[in-house]
């Protein structure tokens, strides 16, 4: 598996998702925002949490009209997997690769704990190896997490089984509880909690860990 | 050319900081403000001089990056 983790001016969990793709056995290639395209034999790219330009007119508004988000753009195309954490996410849905958009945390605060997901649908190559309903203990660090569909596409959500996760119980106002969410080919997933601090025994929970390695085992067996 | 654009949370979505704003002028003894939209003014200085061409190129401007239209609405004045 040969993964590539974007670094925008303003990120800060690209580290520590390089590390995670490492220890679940992926090469990683760091790419830098200004590049205009990913290493050729790229699977998996991995856009980091942070403050992508500062937050400027909207959570992730100007990376994802960055020069490499169209090289991520045209990969989600051919169909590769993208993997969206936190602002992340936030570009993800500024891209459309993902609908809906993160607004304002409904009660305005900042929210920086661990909290508790559940595992709405294990149709991915990021949740298949967890239990349908599975509780995982995952941190947040979020500002903008306050995730709005219409009911129309939360509706369509729930029927083409998008919903990756939920939070167990509400912490910021996102339609439906949608801790993360699927592309329409199941290949882009993005996610407000971060996967990548809870990845190791040290971070005080590994129920992350199964994501990375659902996709080194969904990439090997292709 | 000078050109303005307002943007706004589109009617039906929630607006958390409108309504932390009406809440405050509340404490603040401010009776009677029934409502609290919070948008932005994004000022743009044009080299174009042409109105109506003007008016085109900031609507692309507010599709593509300024507005996210998928909880925004926009609106644009050519001064």
């Amino acid at each position: 598996m040969h993964a590539a983790v974007i670094t925008f001016p303003g990120s800060n969990c690209d580290r520590d998702l390089v590390t995670a793709f490492e220890k679940a056995g992926a090469r990683v290639s760091r790419v830098w925002h200004k590049d205009t395209e990913l290493p050729a034999d790229v699977d998996v790219v991995g856009i980091p949490g942070g403050f992508s330009f500062g937050d400027y007119l909207r959570c992730g508004a100007i990376a994802a009209n960055s020069p490499i988000s169209r090289a991520v753009v045209a990969h989600a195309g051919r169909g590769g997997y993208v993997l969206g954490i936190c602002n992340g996410f936030q570009v993800l849905t500024e891209t459309r690769l993902l609908p809906g958009a993160l607004m304002r945390n409904a009660g305005l605060k900042f929210i920086c704990r661990t909290v508790e997901l559940e595992v709405a649908s294990t149709d991915s190559a990021f949740t298949a190896s967890y239990g349908k309903g599975q509780r995982l203990r995952v941190p947040v660090a979020h500002h903008d997490g306050n995730y709005t569909v219409g009911a129309d596409l939360l509706a369509q959500l729930r029927d083409e089984d998008r919903i990756a996760f939920t939070y167990a119980t509400p912490i910021n106002g996102s339609t439906g509880d949608i801790a993360g969410v699927l592309s329409e080919n199941r290949r882009v997933l993005g996610m407000m909690p971060h996967p990548e601090r809870a990845a190791e025994e040290a971070h005080g929970s590994t129920d992350g860990r199964q994501i990375f390695a659902g996709l080194l085992d969904a990439l090997t067996a292709a | 050319m000078k050109a303005r654009v307002h943007v706004m949370l589109k009617n039906g979505v929630l607006d958390p900081q409108g309504e932390a704003v009406r809440h405050a002028l509340g404490t603040l003894g401010f009776a009677g403000v029934n409502g609290v939209r919070q948008g932005k003014v994004i000022e743009l200085d044009l080299a174009e001089t042409d109105p109506e061409a003007a008016r085109a190129q900031v609507a692309r401007m507010c599709e593509t990056l300024l507005a996210n239209t998928v909880i925004e609405s926009y609106t644009v004045e050519i001064a």
